[in-house]
């Protein structure tokens, strides 16, 4: 008779939730007549996401002090569940933008994947162990691979699978090559464990913690570990990109924060100047190389890089006001970058071709709604009021001018000033140049109805501007999740 | 509330213009109409405001990011009333003249300027740094697209230039208040101690420098002032700059005592080269908007002056001018519109003449100018006589600075007076331009008639702009 651990099966229950929404996604393919394939994938995936939210927060509200589960595997506390619920969400927000995407005939496929990349990633920002961070990383990257390159007729997709395949594969290979010097080093898998461990050697350790941290900015495509992210986030079709700008990155930046926090304590202070030198070259390399884009996917994923930025920069604080500063920043980080990609999905569609920043022309004033919406997007990211993106810069600094770092703040500053340049160059061509002016043509008409879509933009409004009035409810939430992480 | 109620009527009003589709006419009447009830707002808030006390007034207080010791207050000092005066009324007439011209796209101009007013109004009421920080930079967000959208030929390089001086100072000033509330442990201006940090201040100091704009930082300036839509660079000019003045009065020197005091030989001296520059470059423009432009430059320097003087006088004077500035500028502004209007430009050599047959327009651009070149008795001089007797307990220098600036007013005024109505009739000015019409006197005159009270009885803002006769310690003491 072999001892089997006893199973907390709610704080397992999102990543259940979202596997058997796959799994009926998946069937739904094979079962169901053609014609209404799309329809009940996507609405099983959607329920799976807002399931996986609701339990989500059910769990966060019964985990008061966190539990390790499964012999040490897993944990369960606020702050994995605080991550479930904005993955949760971003991913249901996800199904809407691409609810009437045009593909070939695999839509079951597309949801069923979406749904396991989210039970992937649901199940990443719980690991408690080298096996379950390596474990759910492959999970859901494996899952991304192939949404990626789903819309396997359109060469840009196929390439931008293959790139984010190799390199993707790289990064999780260096990932667990570090996972195995730590081990060595410990003769521990826990992050618990490997904090109090007697270390063999320091140098094993030390490039252990260095490795693991190069694997995860592969993932949260922080410079200079972002090479693929620009080819990636244009390659693949808009609603992946979506997903992986928000998705991804949050998945990457809380496990990040754990591993880093729980697991090397002790290091504290050479890892925060590692992460402190991604900070200024994801600030620096972002900010610089958006100026010269012209594909608004382009620009926005060198935008995703210099945020990136921004939230490691909570990070590298080291601090429990960093660990709350960076929870806050999700929540209108993953809205604005939803919500920005699902205009241009729209732009796209109506236009039948690559979104550039010339086919912006005229937006604001042909569709009103989209150009606000737009508009409120790239000043959230600029940081400006009104927007929850402003007080997302503000607590970051404030974290890092608390623990000393006043130069990240200078650093974060001057990012912020440069990033203007190309964030209000959206707006420019939004709203001052026109759509005939250009001699731009929609591929067909005026664009189909498209109420999905519309919610989605709409729900990305509503929480980048929420977040700036509804501050203090989200700040106690992540000030909970946060305070689960031993500072 | 009432002070709530001032920020959130224009919000609205804004709100419901921009999703109303009305027809064009009725959209910007609605627009006007929402700019005028801001104004009657506003005097019953003077009417109920208490001069003689000095403390913080009509306040409202919310809690909004308390664990950061971020707060939602607003509330009013003498000072800031008279300034939120200036701006209500200036934003009822640079929206009447939009109306009056007939914008494009009314919706979205008359909303954004709506949303403008309700900024403005919401910086001069912060009593929150943050809350500050957020009304300084939502200023920008409208200005942004009425520049761009609405300005002239060269817009878009002057939105650019406008949007990078001075979003450079607001993210200085971002940085300054991070470092500020965390120190402090609060973002109430209230609640929060003094700090003599230096480089916090300076970040304050080069943010608030750029929005006024002092010497030097004043580059974005003329090109703003040229291509924006007349009325904007009205607003601008005359209320959009003093919140820099307010930044300093409330923030700067309070605040910061110590480095406002180091660094006041600094400043002082910027703002009295800018006095001098501004009012060179305006006797040397070639334009009317350009001669209004550059003395901005001159006055603000001229304001800042008094406010670093340190001296119950010049921080009167300085209200006081700031109030009388920006009538006279905004009137200003609108009159070089509504010349520009007529003849379809607004370069100097081309004008000249337009007194003849035109007594209407004539007599408004004269009073204006005499305001403006504060001739002795005017609200304006006044104020300059305040700053420059306050100014001399610094140095008689800045007082000599002073009068000269004055002597330079008269010569670039009078310059731009009989250029546009003297001498011959210029190239450009044809016989079928017409007087100024009644809906266009209607919307100048409220605010010489302003201007003329201000005049006949200046006490009326400089007594009360600071509890009695204290200014200084109630700067340096009581806004702590």
């Amino acid at each position: 008779m072999i001892d089997t651990p006893s199973v907390d099966w709610l704080a397992l229950s999102p990543t259940v939730a979202l596997l058997c929404a796959s799994g009926v996604a998946l069937l739904a393919t094979v079962i169901v007549p053609a014609w209404m394939r799309r329809g009940i994938a996507a609405a099983t995936a959607l329920a799976g996401f807002v399931v996986a939210a609701v339990l989500a927060g059910i769990v966060f509200d019964e985990t008061p002090t966190p539990e390790i589960l499964l012999d040490g595997s897993m944990v369960r506390d606020q702050l994995a569940a605080f991550a479930q619920v904005v993955l949760a969400v971003t991913g249901a927000v996800v199904v809407l933008v691409s609810w009437s995407e045009d593909r070939r005939d695999n839509h079951g496929e597309y949801y069923a994947l979406l749904a396991a990349a989210g039970a992937g990633m649901v199940f990443f920002v719980g690991a408690e162990n080298l096996m379950t961070l390596f474990l759910g990383l492959e999970w859901f990257s494996l899952c991304l691979y192939i949404l990626v390159a789903i819309d396997s007729e359109r060469e840009t997709s196929l390439e931008a699978g293959l790139k984010y395949l190799i390199v993707g594969g790289f990064g999780s290979a260096v990932l667990l090559f570090g996972a195995a010097f730590v081990y060595g080093a410990t003769g521990e898998l826990s992050f618990a464990e490997i904090a109090v461990a007697d270390t063999t050697s320091d140098a094993f350790l030390l490039t252990g913690l260095a490795m693991i941290l190069a694997g995860l900015a592969f993932k949260v495509s922080a410079a200079p570990f972002h090479m693929w992210t620009p080819d990636v986030y244009q390659g693949a079709p808009s609603s992946v990109t979506a997903f992986m700008a928000a998705a991804t990155k949050t998945a990457a930046l809380v496990v990040t924060l754990r591993v880093l926090v729980t697991a090397f304590p002790d290091q504290s202070e050479i890892w925060t100047i590692a992460v402190a030198v991604l900070v200024c070259a994801s600030l620096v390399w972002g900010n610089l190389a958006a100026l010269a884009q012209s594909d608004v996917k382009r620009l926005l994923a060198y935008s995703s890089i210099s945020h990136a930025g921004f939230m490691l920069m909570a990070i590298a604080a080291n601090s429990e006001r960093g660990g709350e500063a960076l929870l806050y920043y999700l929540v209108p980080y993953t809205a604005m970058s939803v919500g920005a990609f699902a205009v241009v999905a729209a732009r796209e569609r109506e236009l039948g071709r690559p979104v550039t920043l010339e086919s912006l022309a005229g937006l604001g004033w042909e569709r009103p709604w989209h150009g606000i919406a737009m508009w409120t997007f790239m000043l959230g990211m600029a940081g400006f009021p009104l927007t929850g993106g402003m007080f997302g810069k503000l607590f970051v600094f404030s974290a890092a001018y608390d623990s000393g770092d006043w130069w990240l703040v200078l650093v974060g500053v001057a990012a912020t000033a440069v990033s203007l340049a190309y964030y209000l160059n959206v707006v420019r061509w939004m709203y001052m140049r026109t759509g005939p002016e250009l001699r731009l043509v929609p591929a067909g008409g005026s664009p189909p109805r498209d109420s999905a879509l519309s919610v989605a933009i709409g729900a990305g409004v509503l929480v980048t501007v929420g977040s700036f009035f509804a501050v203090q409810p989200i700040l106690d939430v992540a000030a909970d999740a946060a305070a689960s992480l031993p500072f | 509330m009432l002070t709530t109620a001032l920020i959130l009527l224009p919000v609205v009003g804004a709100l419901v213009v921009a999703a109303t589709p009305l027809p064009r006419a009725t959209t910007a009447g609605l627009a006007f109409l929402v700019a005028l009830m801001e104004v009657a707002l506003w005097i019953v808030a003077a009417s109920r405001f208490d001069f003689d006390d000095g403390g913080l007034q009509l306040g409202t207080s919310r809690e909004w990011a308390e664990s950061f010791g971020i707060s939602y207050s607003v509330g009013f000092y003498g000072f800031s009333l008279w300034l939120t005066g200036a701006a209500v009324i200036v934003s009822a007439a640079a929206i009447g003249y939009a109306v009056w011209v007939g914008r494009d796209r009314p919706r979205a101009y008359h909303a954004l300027m709506l949303l403008l007013t309700g900024a403005m109004v919401a910086t001069f009421a912060a009593q929150d740094l943050l809350l500050f920080y957020v009304s300084f930079e939502a200023m920008l967000i409208p200005l942004y697209v009425l520049v761009g959208v609405w300005g002239g030929a060269r817009r878009q390089v002057a939105t650019l230039t406008f949007v990078v001086y001075t979003m450079a100072g607001s993210l200085l000033m971002l940085a300054s208040v991070v470092a500020f509330g965390v120190t402090q442990g609060t973002f109430s201006l209230t609640e929060s101690g003094t700090s003599d940090n230096v480089w916090i201040f300076l970040g304050f100091a080069i943010a608030f420098a750029i929005k006024a704009p002092l010497f030097p930082f004043h580059g974005w300036l003329p090109l703003a002032y040229r291509e924006a839509p007349v009325e904007v660079a009205a607003v601008l000019s005359a209320v959009v700059s003093k919140t820099a003045i307010y930044g300093f009065l409330r923030i700067g020197v309070p605040k910061f005592p110590e480095p406002a005091d180091d660094l006041s030989g600094v400043i002082l001296v910027l703002a009295a080269a800018g006095l001098v520059y501004g009012s060179l470059l305006a006797f040397r423009a070639p334009d009317l908007r350009g001669v209004v432009a550059y003395s901005s430059i001159a006055q603000m320097g001229l304001i800042t002056l008094g406010v670093f003087a340190f001296d119950d006088l010049g921080l009167d004077g300085a209200v006081l001018q700031s109030v009388a500035h920006g009538l006279v500028s905004a009137s200003m502004f609108l009159l070089v519109g509504m010349v520009e209007h007529r003849c379809g430009t607004g370069q100097l050599a081309s004008l000249g003449g337009m007194a003849r047959g035109r007594p209407v327009l004539a007599t408004v651009v004269l009073v204006a100018g005499m305001i403006a070149l504060a001739v002795p008795g005017s609200a304006t001089f006044a104020g300059e006589f305040l700053i420059m007797a306050g100014v001399y307990g610094q140095g008689w220098g800045y007082s000599a600075v002073v009068a000269l600036g004055i002597v330079l007013a008269a010569m670039y005024t009078l310059r731009v007076i009989s250029a546009i109505l003297h001498v011959e009739p210029g190239v450009a000015v044809r016989d079928e331009a017409l007087d100024l019409r009644t809906s266009e006197l209607a919307l100048v005159l409220p605010m010489m008639l302003v201007l003329l009270v201000l005049s006949a009885w200046p006490a009326l803002v400089s007594e009360s702009a600071f509890p009695a006769n204290n200014a200084t310690q109630a700067v340096l003491e009581a806004f702590r």
